[in-house]
């Protein structure tokens, strides 16, 4: 038999909707490669009897023709979701030892459709960077290495777990959640397809807490329409989380292939920043290019106030994560280091259970929401907010369909090599992509092309709210121009 | 606006980390890059503009002011470093 990790999760379904292979023979295919791939330390915990559980249910369900659209496909889960009865811990020494006993509804979409878990995947500590180094478990190692170096990268991050397996093809899909970029910002330095939806087209309820007003849980997988079928499973009206939107989800699959002759894509002039790799940029003005072959009007828009949204977003996200943090102070669930009193209990467990990351975060956010500095802060990030969702709102008004953009401002950095001087120099990674939560909107990143160190290279679409169908087309449009990036096997 | 080593143990005591004394000065520092960043949007003119509550207009949804999940106080429970007869349990609090 074939490789059956090479298989696209698309043909995965076909095959096994045609008993080319059982669910069974693709699980095991998968679960043989995370344990030969230990290197990459993408999987935090590995659910082998689980999965194979899962995948002889699967098989009896393929065999007697009550299969469901996912039946039998081999997933990750990012260690953000909670998983009934399976350690979730969001990378976090303070969630150290944590079992849900319930299941995030995201997550129970893609089983009630028949997918099987494999495990869990690594993340930056609640969700908290760009790289992957702040978790508790260690960095993620990316599969890809610059041409003639053995220098570890990073995957990028939050999500860098769940991009390096999907890239490393131990998985055939996997969840992440975005909040500033993390999960188009790892699959760019993955090579591979990653979509934040429209805020409130999943459910967060069962997702751990970082930045509520900005959180989106999406797929990673890596091609375009597997990112489709995945998404069509994910999303969904929820009571559970009240901001999830009660829309009926399209065919996000049947949107994947569709034309895009007479659209409007919007180039915004405020992304070509000051020191953009050249290579960026060629890479961005190709990508109009293949638009305009594939008969999209290519136009210049103006979101003027791009430049304030990463400082906005350090104000609302550390804010909204103060808060969210609070719960986790020794008294319900994880870690409890003893102290003189309940006070002292609260201040010891949280200074060793949280990372120095989510410590700055917490802190900052304190300070911004404290009296006397609210007004100058937090309640003045929220009106920037106002007007970078606005910018959008002018564009698309305009008639543009569609805003292409890089995902990232460069490839992949070795691991260690950044955040060192300041926090900040960490933050950067995200310009490009963080001003798409503060809108809510949809953002799709798609790989363009390799540096020429040979490190993948990501562009990004942004699109209407719940108008994740045109990104879809969109985006299929450059992968058939593109092509596919795959890394070369050094860890197994 | 620059934080100093007292605005930072106040934070710290606020957000409920203890903070020890040598890591003060570093913290300082951190902290103080982060808003430097984020300075730069006192030169936004926000004159007029609502700050933004909701990021996609929805009306909140109601429903049936009835119980809809409860006795499973077990399942609360299972994961509390402390607990007794379905209560978690804490530091002795009153003297």
């Amino acid at each position: 038999m074939s490789d059956l990790t090479l298989l696209t999760l698309a043909d995965a379904r076909d095959g096994l909707k045609g008993r080319s292979f059982s669910a069974a023979e693709l699980t095991q295919a998968h679960l043989s490669a995370i344990e030969r791939a230990r290197q990459l330390n993408a999987f935090v915990l590995e659910t082998p009897e689980q999965a194979r559980a899962m995948a002889n249910e699967a098989d009896a369900r393929l065999r007697s023709g009550t299969a469901r659209p996912l039946e039998g496909i081999p997933l990750g889960v990012k260690d953000l979701f909670a998983t009934a009865g399976v350690r979730t811990t969001a990378c976090s020494r303070i969630l150290d030892g944590f079992v849900p006993t319930y299941e995030s509804s995201v997550t129970a979409n893609l089983w009630r459709d028949g997918a099987i878990l494999l495990g869990k995947l690594n993340n930056d500590e609640f969700a908290m960077g760009s790289s992957n180094e702040n978790s508790v478990f260690g960095p993620v190692v990316s599969p890809w290495r610059r041409q003639g170096s053995n220098t570890p990268l990073v995957p990028g991050g939050s999500s860098g777990g769940s991009a390096a397996a999907v890239a490393a093809r131990l998985c055939l899909g996997a969840v992440g959640t975005d909040t500033g970029g993390s999960i188009r910002q790892p699959a760019a330095f993955s090579g591979i397809v990653g979509i934040k939806p429209t805020y409130g087209r999943c459910s967060r309820f069962g997702i751990i807490a970082y930045a509520s007003s900005l959180d989106q849980a999406g797929p990673f997988a890596r091609t375009v329409r597997d990112a489709a079928i995945l998404l069509g499973s994910m999303a969904g009206h929820d009571p559970k989380d009240s901001t999830c939107v009660d829309a009926a989800v399209p065919s996000y699959e049947a949107s994947v292939g569709r034309s895009i002759k007479g659209m409007k894509i919007g180039i915004p002039r405020e992304y070509r920043v000051e020191g953009m790799a050249a290579e960026i940029e060629r890479l961005w003005e190709q990508g109009a290019q293949w638009l305009k072959a594939a008969g999209a009007e290519v136009v210049e828009v103006s979101l003027p106030h791009t430049k304030y949204a990463l400082a906005a977003y350090y104000i609302v996200a550390p804010a909204e994560a103060s808060s969210n943090l609070a719960r986790y102070d020794g008294v319900r669930y994880g870690l409890r280091v003893p102290g003189r009193d309940v006070i002292d209990m609260y201040r010891r467990t949280r200074a060793e259970g949280f990372g120095p990351e989510v410590r700055r975060r917490v802190m900052i956010g304190t300070y911004v929401l404290s009296a006397g500095y609210i007004d100058a802060y937090y309640v003045r990030a929220q009106k920037v907010r106002t007007l970078i969702k606005r910018d959008f709102e002018r564009c698309f008004a305009d008639g543009v369909d569609a805003i292409l953009a890089p995902a990232t401002p460069s490839a992949a950095f070795g691991i260690g090599e950044k955040g060192e001087a300041s926090p900040v120099e960490m933050y950067l990674n995200d310009v490009f992509t963080v001003t798409v939560n503060m809108a809510g909107l949809p953002g799709i990143s798609v790989p363009g092309a390799l540096s020429s160190e040979g490190l993948p290279l990501g562009l990004q679409l942004i699109g209407r709210p719940f108008d994740e169908e045109t990104l879809f087309s969109v985006a299929q449009v450059i992968e058939d121009a593109a092509g596919r990036f795959v890394p070369e096997c050094w860890w197994s | 606006m620059a934080v100093d080593a007292d605005t930072v143990r106040r934070i710290a005591h606020l957000a409920r980390i203890a903070v020890a004394d040598e890591e003060v000065e570093h913290l300082r520092g951190e902290l103080n890059a982060i808003l430097a960043f984020v300075e730069q949007l006192a030169e936004v003119d926000v004159e007029g503009v609502e700050p933004m509550t909701s990021v996609i207009p929805m009306a909140l949804k109601q429903r049936e002011d009835k119980v809809t999940e409860g006795g499973i106080a077990d399942d609360i429970l299972r994961n509390a470093p402390a607990a007794e007869d379905h209560f978690f349990a804490v530091p002795k609090v009153v003297e």
